[in-house]
């Protein structure tokens, strides 16, 4: 399944029934340099629209909100002691949580790339 | 309010060349950020020099019919020994209200010249100047008059190699001691120009005609140790160099001695009590105010902003953050804030409230990077 976007400029890659979720490339070039990531608990139940975690840049503090229900089953341990990687390689490596769906029907609400880049373009 | 365009600067179009991330700040249209970033910019000034656009902060001139005159007319709002100013010298001084409370923090020097008798030049805070100019002008006598000056520009350049910088353009800006005021010319441009800034590094202002100011930047950032920078590493830069942002570490509320910058009360003017608020004042300089400004190092990378709660070692809630972030030259986050004197001396263990948890702090002496202003050697 191809990668699903917020209008709050998350990315959800889907794989079987868990998905990863970052910020995007715009995200990060908004936030600037990006020196704190608070990142949830494995095993949190969460629920779309819920601050599932916070990027702290220079300047001020974000919330990042959960895109879908479900629990979380990973978070990327690596951004506390290299949260500049938020900036280098948000679409990859810096990817936030990984959240098991409870409602994979949720994901039919999300935008696909070209719609992003229209919401983008319309900014 | 919201609907006022945004005004901007003679340096608006060249941020716009240079990929500047223009916002809204204090009604102008400025950069807070260029392509490089906040970190990036804020290590170019503490390691060579940074120029800033502060054209949207007051410059105003108190023209009187005598320096006396003029500093006794600027010494009724200020607690400052304005008299004891010398030709060419610029101080740091406060706008007080009658409850002792902080109107605004501002620079005034005193040209040199005797054509300048009688002048004095003012830099106030860009959020501040509708208010201070009205201030200003209720308060003076009939032969003081505020000229607020329009069709300048000023230009900050910081950092340790902004005097070698500048010195190929204004030679005579090298030989100024710190807190000099002088006017002088660059590349053949009639400049002000005062040794000072918000940085904690050595570094300059320089006041300029409007229609130069674009040409100056320009010949500026020609040199290769020269970057623009905006105003989010304006504000770290200021934050590790210890010093008060109006409206945020200081205001209408908070005095001189609770805002830990006492010195701008001088001597004289302490003896004779001969300003706005003094009872206050002279009260919390004999037994300590009930608040006080210190500077807060915190654990860990999370940091905590304005607004944030201070509390004591049983949990009790002592005080508010006014200012918080990253420290690019520490690696880790500062702030300051307001805590009861009990709590304020260094090496105190505090913790500040961030969503909801405590995150441990400690009080630390301010400046966190230390200040690098130029020292004249001596002979």
């Amino acid at each position: 399944m191809s990668t699903r976007y917020t209008e709050d400029h998350e990315w959800i890659a889907v794989e079987g029934d868990v998905a990863t979720v970052g910020i995007t490339n715009y995200a990060q070039e908004q936030l600037g340099d990006v020196v704190f990531v608070e990142l949830p608990e494995v095993g949190r139940k969460v629920s779309k629209g819920d601050e599932a975690a916070v990027v702290e840049s220079v300047k001020a503090a974000s919330e990042v909100y959960a895109p879908l229900d479900g629990e979380v089953v990973g978070a990327n341990d690596m951004l506390a002691d290299e949260p500049g990687k938020v900036n280098e390689d948000p679409e990859g490596a810096a990817w936030f949580v990984k959240i098991k769906m409870s409602d994979a029907g949720q994901l039919e609400g999300l935008m696909d790339a070209a719609a992003y880049k229209t919401h983008l373009e319309g900014l | 309010m919201t609907d006022a365009p945004l005004l901007s600067t003679p340096l608006t179009d060249l941020h716009r060349e240079l990929g500047a991330r223009l916002v809204p700040f204090a009604g102008y249209e400025m950069p807070v950020q260029y392509p490089d970033g906040i970190i990036a910019e804020h290590a170019h000034t503490r390691e060579k020099a940074g120029l800033f656009d502060v054209s949207h902060m007051g410059q105003a001139w108190l023209v009187g019919p005598d320096f006396e005159t003029t500093a006794a007319a600027l010494e009724r709002i200020t607690p400052s020994a304005i008299a004891a100013l010398k030709p060419g010298r610029q101080r740091y001084t406060v706008l007080l209200n009658d409850s002792g409370g902080i109107v605004d923090d501002l620079m005034v020097s005193r040209p040199e010249g005797d054509e300048n008798d009688g002048r004095l030049f003012l830099v106030v805070n860009a959020s501040r100047k509708a208010g201070d100019y009205e201030m200003i002008a209720a308060s003076l006598p009939g032969n003081v008059k505020l000229e607020p000056v329009e069709d300048r520009a000023l230009i900050a350049l910081q950092g340790p190699m902004a005097a070698d910088v500048l010195k190929a353009h204004a030679p005579e800006a090298a030989e100024m001691a710190f807190m000099a005021a002088r006017s002088m010319e660059f590349d053949g441009i009639a400049v002000h120009v005062s040794r000072s800034g918000y940085t904690g590094e050595d570094g300059y202002e320089l006041s300029v005609p409007a229609g130069a100011a674009e040409a100056i930047a320009r010949a500026l950032l020609a040199d290769e140790r020269v970057a623009p920078i905006g105003l989010g590493a304006r504000d770290s830069l200021r934050l590790e160099a210890g010093l008060c942002l109006y409206g945020h570490d200081i205001d209408e509320t908070t005095s001189p001695v609770e805002g830990a910058i006492t010195f701008v009360l001088q001597k004289r003017r302490k003896e004779a009590g001969d300003f706005p608020g003094a009872k206050r004042i002279l009260d919390e300089l004999a037994n300590g105010p009930s608040r006080v400004r210190v500077g807060l190092t915190l654990e860990g990378r999370a940091p905590a902003r304005e607004g944030a709660e201070i509390r004591n070692a049983e949990g009790q809630t002592i005080g508010t953050l006014t200012s918080g972030g990253f420290s690019p030259t520490l690696g880790a986050p500062i702030a300051m804030g307001y805590v009861d004197p009990e709590n304020a001396a260094a090496g105190t263990k505090l913790t500040l409230v961030v969503r909801n948890r405590e995150l441990p702090a400690t009080v630390a002496d301010m400046p966190f990077v230390p200040q690098r202003y130029y020292r004249k050697p001596t002979a």
